[in-house]
């Protein structure tokens, strides 16, 4: 009104979330899975931090990435990580990963009436030694896919992987036809240049890269181990294989 | 509606009701309910802190201004606060949250003196506790409405970290509340990034004392009265209220800041 | 059956000032196959006995890892040790979830404590017929303590507790001051040498009837530890190497060998032998 009072009442609450920025993606290969996020934290136009991890390592089978509401999702990630200790604890063994999905989809969805405001998407190794991806939305909903992108940049990056990746919109050569699964140093590839594309056009995108990379039980983890600043996370080596490569992405 | 009702009709004490009708109003429903209050703003409120980490630790920044809405209701107010021997928090926005969290860390620190084993917290574990009870609160949409920075140095390894009211929670060499965020960071990152393990003290110093007196001259919810906390391998040191002198000739041909010709 | 007229309720004190509840609660664990716990400069490591009832049957489990930096070895009622040992998992958790820190392990000790001793005292309640060896790692290096149904907890440098454990401490007594500068191996051998004192007669340790809990760095025999040294449980073909390394018994010149008259059995623990009570209503390993 212009006399500066209101018709309605007016009701403010306090918003239990915020928007925290940066992208999430995941990619599978035939015996190996690909999971990277960037690792800038931002609020509205600040940046917080340069450094957060959004991709955690769970067990030596299963990476789960998050994007959304930063502290939800650290919170989920805790919580996930203490079912799976007392997995441990019950079966002394690590969980299945088609297991730990199903079990990210219950913790998510018992939260359905107040969700975490979070995008998951977990990347490793079945117990068939297949590299997979499953992607979630906030309140669980889930499957098993073969790329995935998510957060700030998903409609920057995921057109990007379905050319890429499903080769959608290409036309293969007469007589012959797209393979089903990329190999290793294909993968980083893409991965590396859809996060360089999508911190030159998304604000929320930069900073620093972080790409893990799983590979199945006893297969050759092709030519990782020579990329520069990679560190093999696994505490097993005759069992599947954890590897993170770190990179800088720009920071303005 | 609730006029010569009992408060709650749970156990309905006073017959209120014929026995047939008890059970649908005995549902645990508090008459008054809508009487309770949760924050949904703060009211006496402290404006931005720094902190940067340096040579010998880190360092933290505030202001002794207690604010009500635009007055500035109290002048000599410390939002500094130290957690044990290791750990100093800073708080920004309301007062009496602090309050309460200074209490509730308080009782945590007596606990651990309590059990004498040495094993006292360590800034990185005050700040997940920290983080744990005001996500707990916002996820009880009954929030602590603050934002805090929790930095320490333990086992010669400083600390930095910021934690507020949703929970959001993030680490950095330097980092700023409120208003700081947007005036003081840039400074900050400016003079310390890179440079966090050579930064000498009085350089630290002089960088947080220009940055405040930065915040003083564009913030009107700030104070040219401050404190600065070091911790160090030595311990926690809260200075005393340092009191900036501050120039406004410049302000006199300037619009908007003296008094107007035209 | 009742010692004497204190023996039923065990809020009530015997005219000697004793609590028999609490005692024979303390010979439940007596009951229990033997552990035994040892410690040097870097490493802190649990032995125990495991039982089977018959050919038909498994052996029991004698440990439990509580945390990366803790585990225990049990002496006792298996049921009992189950809710201990649950109880001291969910502590540990929430110490990472509230603190993000590794609980201490001397509360974690401390707060079983608390809980044997309320059993000791309240009305309608009983104490837990159970032992614990604890092993833990912190800022501060390796720690065993011992727990006990009477609410009791010591640390201590080496220790055993279950049926004959006298016997293993006769052998901790007389070697524990070489203990702290020994490597895993030598400390492994110390303790293997300690738990055979347990055994009857003709009984020997093997791969099947033996386990290895252990904090510290990796030993030379150990393959994909992680650098922290965690809680882990050694049994099967992976403590072959070790059962090689000890001195046979008969050897008297041995260096790690006991007197030959060291503790008869029996003498201090007047418990029937392993295979005798296999008829108690409980199961107790």
């Amino acid at each position: 009104m212009p006399d500066g009072s209101f018709s309605h009442p007016q009701e403010r609450q306090f918003n239990p979330y915020t928007e925290n920025g940066g992208t999430i993606l995941a990619i599978a290969g035939a015996d190996f899975s690909v999971v990277a996020g960037d690792t800038r934290q931002s609020e509205g136009y600040s940046i917080q931090t340069r450094y957060a991890p959004k991709v955690f390592r769970l067990t030596d089978r299963a990476v789960l990435a998050v994007n959304g509401f930063a502290a939800d999702g650290n919170m989920f990630v805790k919580k996930v990580k203490q079912r799976l200790e007392w997995y441990r604890h019950a079966h002394a063994k690590d969980m299945p990963l088609r297991a730990i999905a199903r079990l990210i989809q219950t913790m998510l969805y018992a939260q359905r009436f107040f969700p975490y405001y979070v995008y998951n998407i977990l990347g490793g190794i079945e117990e068939d030694g297949t590299g997979a991806v499953y992607s979630f939305d906030p309140v669980g909903s889930y499957e098993r896919e073969a790329c995935r992108a998510a957060g700030a940049a998903q409609a920057l990056v995921q057109p990007f992987l379905d050319n890429q990746i499903y080769f959608k919109n290409q036309q293969a050569p007469v007589g012959s036809s797209h393979p089903v699964h990329l190999p290793l140093q294909d993968v980083l590839s893409i991965v590396i240049d859809s996060f360089t594309s999508a911190t030159e056009r998304h604000i929320e995108v930069g900073d620093g890269l972080e790409i893990y990379v799983i590979v199945a039980k006893g297969r050759s983890p092709q030519g990782l181990e020579s990329i520069r600043n990679v560190q093999e996370l696994s505490t097993n080596p005759e069992g599947d294989r954890v590897f993170v490569i770190r990179r800088e992405l720009k920071k303005d | 509606m609730s006029w010569g009702r009992p408060r709650n009709d749970a156990v309905d004490m006073f017959n209120t009701y014929p026995l047939n009708q008890r059970a649908q109003h005995g549902h645990a429903h508090d008459n008054f309910a809508e009487g309770v209050q949760r924050t949904q703003q703060p009211i006496v409120t402290g404006t931005s802190v720094l902190a940067i980490k340096y040579k010998d630790g880190i360092m933290m920044a505030a202001d002794t201004l207690a604010s009500y809405g635009s007055l500035a209701r109290f002048k000599n107010i410390q939002r500094l606060h130290a957690v044990g021997d290791t750990t100093v928090i800073g708080a920004s926005g309301d007062m009496s949250d602090f309050q309460y969290l200074q209490g509730l860390l308080d009782e945590l620190v007596t606990d651990e003196f309590t059990a004498g084993d040495g094993n006292a917290l360590a800034p990185h574990e005050v700040h997940e506790y920290l983080a744990r009870v005001l996500y707990a609160r916002r996820s009880k949409m009954n929030p602590l409405w603050n934002a805090l920075l929790v930095g320490g140095v333990r086992d010669g390894a400083p600390f930095l970290g910021y934690v507020d009211l949703l929970g959001t929670t993030y680490q950095a060499s330097t980092l700023a509340t409120g208003y700081g965020a947007h005036i003081a960071l840039p400074l900050l990152r400016q003079a310390v990034e890179t440079r966090e393990d050579s930064l000498p003290e009085d350089e630290a110093r002089r960088i947080l004392t220009e940055s405040m007196r930065v915040l003083f001259y564009r913030d009107a919810r700030s104070l040219n009265k401050f404190q600065i906390a070091k911790v160090t391998a030595a311990g926690v040191d809260i200075s005393e209220p340092i009191v900036l002198d501050t120039h406004w000739s410049f302000a006199e041909g300037i619009r908007g800041y003296g008094a107007q010709t035209q | 059956m009742f010692r004497n007229t204190y023996d039923s309720d065990n809020t009530v004190f015997s005219p000697q000032g004793r609590l028999h509840q609490v005692e024979y609660a303390l010979e439940a664990v007596k009951q229990g196959s033997a552990a035994v716990g040892l410690r040097s400069k870097t490493h802190a490591i649990l032995l125990a006995l495991k039982r089977s009832t018959g050919e038909l049957a498994s052996y029991q489990q004698k440990m439990y890892r509580i945390d990366d930096h803790v585990g225990v070895a049990i002496a006792g009622l298996t049921s009992d040790a189950r809710v201990l040992s649950n109880f001291m998992r969910q502590q540990a958790m929430s110490s990472r979830m509230v603190f993000n820190r590794p609980i201490p392990v001397n509360r974690l000790v401390s707060s079983i404590a608390d809980k044997a001793q309320v059993n000791t005292q309240e009305y309608g309640r009983r104490p837990y017929g159970v032992g614990f060896l604890v092993i833990g790692g912190d800022k501060t290096g390796p720690h065993l303590y011992e727990f006990s149904p009477s609410g009791n907890s010591y640390e201590y440098y080496a220790m055993s507790i279950g049926a004959r454990s006298q016997s293993a401490k006769t052998y901790l007594e007389k070697h524990y001051e070489k203990f702290m500068d020994c490597n895993l191996e030598e400390l492994i051998r110390h303790g293997l040498h300690a738990l055979r004192e347990t055994l009857q007669q003709d009984k020997e340790l093997t791969i099947h009837n033996t386990s290895i809990g252990i904090i510290g760095p990796a030993g030379e025999h150990e393959k994909a530890v992680p650098p922290e040294g965690p809680f882990r449980i050694l049994e099967g073909e992976p403590i072959d190497v070790y059962l090689k390394t000890m001195v046979p018994k008969e050897s008297a010149d041995a260096p790690a060998q006991p007197p030959a008259a060291a503790a008869p059995a029996g003498q201090e623990d007047p418990v029937p032998a392993a295979g005798d009570d296999a008829d108690v209503q409980m199961t107790e390993d």
